[in-house]
């Protein structure tokens, strides 16, 4: 029995460290597909700043925005979705004007929905308009459950803006007949590779550049190849200091300087080689040959901001409904 | 039984070729569904060469998991059997109003989804919850650290022990307990030498179902662990987080050290079972109540 007292004890005891609270010792809360890409980050980071270290967790960024705001004690924010951290601002935990705090609206690096083919790119498959086309068959998760397949939908509607000079009827349409080329609809953007590359069903799969580009380092360069079309839509990665969380521990200089270093060259290579477009000159011109030019549109340009958008389209009732419920 | 043939009812196993079929049907769908992806398991782990799988292993957020998917196991199950047993004692052995609640109210978490207990503990325990605020200002973290994972793992698994026992003591009745007090037999003294020899067996096979949910518990413990790697991400955690990053090797070693854990509970619970079989009289021999076995029940 005393024995058993004492395992309790030390048990305990193991958990005492978990509340410790430091000034040396930031958590960034990131998003789920970003572990080495930080782990690398941190690495070099901590190499610079001797004695520091840095927590890392990942996990869909509206459940970390959630956790946060239950009591995660983040100190920092490296998200994939603006909304999120806006969600953040509401609950009192990221300040207004985050944006404003931070380089290029607080993106240290970006990416954008992209194309990735099978090896040869065997339907010749080039720009969105090829997607509409009978003979394609084309991958991406359920917009209503993921993110990522949510900027598909939004890069292919405003590539249809575009060609069909914003005629409502005629983009609906062209977005409506690539959905009717999705064979599947999986939930996540980890299943939707399963589908193209285990299951070999479609000839395309849309999602972030840096995706396609991980997709094929992991399972085989030779057996895909990236394409990348005419235009497609800006996706930042927005970065903040969690306000309330640094205040209170003290940790507002050590999170400044972490994030200044995710903007710094040797913060900005790291991110290159995990297949993220970045901001430095000097770093773009030495990845050159890795990311062809593209350009890209903005959400605000487009379509007037992500309020306007999650009302129009995202909402009960919006245009991916009518697009989505009408396969 | 119209075809009943001399008086002998005619039963399944009489057709060889039925027995066969359900026999063949059975293995292929054991194979299917338990022996391949257990293979696959392996396989995988080792796709990348048994260097990489000890690399896998040795990553220090990997062995954290382990480490704390272990803690979590050490806490939660012993509170767990002490808990089913203590439950299922009172529910068989006494009778006391609100009996049937109880019963309701253990079996619960069965009935409940994981995520969902999860998400109440957010609100019960999160800042914007119930004792958030209290507990924020004595700076005690229950979220997002060990005791979150704790009592999450701890709710889903929490009728595992009682339910096991519940129909046995049932069944056994309360003759040899009120024997055993009628004799002059403390309350404890009646349970270690009567009830606990009994129900040995059942308590041990809670506790192992008990073991390996905690070990294997996800929904729960994903929305209350905060997913801090070296932190709180535990190792059905950790095994996601890798897969997600295209790191399959990685996430396949992790999961043959989790498939490993079962089958070293599994391993330990026949060990204890063969070390008791040749024992299983005697403690009933102490009791004083030497023939009297659960069988002689009706």
């Amino acid at each position: 029995m005393k024995r058993l007292l004492l395992l309790g004890a030390a048990l305990l005891g193991l958990a005492a460290p978990f509340s410790a609270h430091a000034a040396d010792k930031l958590l960034n809360a990131s998003y789920d597909v970003a572990r080495e890409l930080f782990a690398a980050e941190n690495e070099a980071f901590v190499k610079a700043h001797p004695g520091v270290t840095i927590d890392q967790s990942h996990a869909g960024t509206s459940k970390q925005a959630r956790a946060i705001v239950e009591g995660l004690e983040a100190d920092v924010v490296t998200f994939n979705q603006v909304t999120d951290i806006d969600f953040l601002v509401k609950n009192g935990f990221v300040a207004e004007g985050w944006q404003e705090k931070f380089p290029n609206a607080a993106s240290p690096f970006y990416s954008f929905p992209s194309f990735l083919v099978r090896a040869g790119n065997p339907k010749n498959i080039k720009d969105w308009s090829d997607l509409a086309r009978d003979d394609v068959k084309v991958i991406f998760p359920n917009p209503k459950t993921s993110g990522n397949a949510r900027y598909t939908y939004l890069a292919a509607t405003a590539y249809a803006k575009e060609a069909f000079n914003n005629d409502p009827a005629k983009v609906e349409a062209f977005v409506t007949k690539i959905f009717d080329n999705v064979p599947v609809f999986d939930t996540g953007g980890r299943a939707a590779t399963t589908t193209f590359v285990e299951r070999e069903i479609g000839d395309v799969i849309i999602t972030f550049e840096a995706e396609t580009k991980s997709i094929a380092k992991q399972y085989g360069e030779d057996k895909f190849e990236g394409v990348v079309p005419s235009v497609s839509l800006l996706a930042e990665f927005p970065v903040a200091i969690v306000d309330k969380v640094a205040d209170a521990k003290g940790s507002r200089e050590l999170a400044k300087s972490y994030l200044d270093f995710l903007y710094a060259p040797e913060g900005q290579k790291i991110a290159a080689e995990f297949g993220h477009r970045v901001h430095d000159e000097k770093v773009a011109a030495e990845f050159k040959d890795q990311f062809p030019e593209i350009r890209l549109v903005n959400v605000d340009d487009v379509f007037g901001g992500w309020k306007k958008i999650s009302e129009e389209h995202f909402a009960e009732g919006g245009t991916l409904d009518k697009i989505y419920g009408s396969r | 039984m119209v075809h009943a043939r001399k008086g002998k009812p005619p039963r399944v196993g009489d057709n060889i070729v039925f027995r066969r079929s359900l026999l063949g049907i059975v293995l292929v769908l054991v194979a299917l569904m338990i022996v391949a992806p257990l293979v696959v398991i392996a396989v995988e782990a080792f796709s990348r060469g048994a260097v990489y799988f000890a690399e896998s292993i040795a990553d220090p957020d990997t062995r954290h998991a382990i480490l704390l998917t272990v803690i979590t196991a050490l806490i939660a199950v012993p509170i767990n059997t002490a808990f089913g047993v203590a439950a299922a004692w009172a529910i068989t052995k006494h009778d006391f109003r609100g009996k049937r609640l109880l019963t309701v109210i253990i079996e619960l978490p069965f009935s409940v989804s994981p995520i969902v207990a999860g998400v109440a503990y957010l609100f019960v325990y999160g800042l914007q919850g119930l004792f958030g605020p209290v507990l924020q200002s004595m700076e005690i973290k229950i979220l997002f650290a060990l005791p979150g994972i704790v009592l999450a793992s701890m709710f889903v698994t929490a009728p595992f022990v009682a339910r096991e026992l519940i129909p046995l003591m049932q069944a056994q009745g309360r003759d040899l307990e009120e024997a055993a007090t009628s004799l002059g037999a403390s309350g404890w003294r009646t349970f270690f030498s009567v009830t606990l020899p009994n129900i040995k067996w059942a308590l041990l096979y809670g506790v192992v179902l008990c073991n390996s949910r905690v070990m294997g518990e996800f929904g729960a413990v994903s929305v209350v662990s905060g997913n801090i790697r070296g932190q709180t991400n535990t190792l059905p955690l950790h095994i996601e987080l890798l897969y997600h990053d295209y790191n399959a090797a990685g996430s396949f070693a992790a999961a043959s050290i989790l498939a490993c854990l079962a089958i070293v509970t599994l391993v330990v619970k026949v060990a204890l079972e063969r070390q008791g079989a040749g024992r299983v009289q005697r403690p009933a021999a102490l009791a004083g109540a030497d023939s009297i076995i659960p069988e002689t029940k009706p």
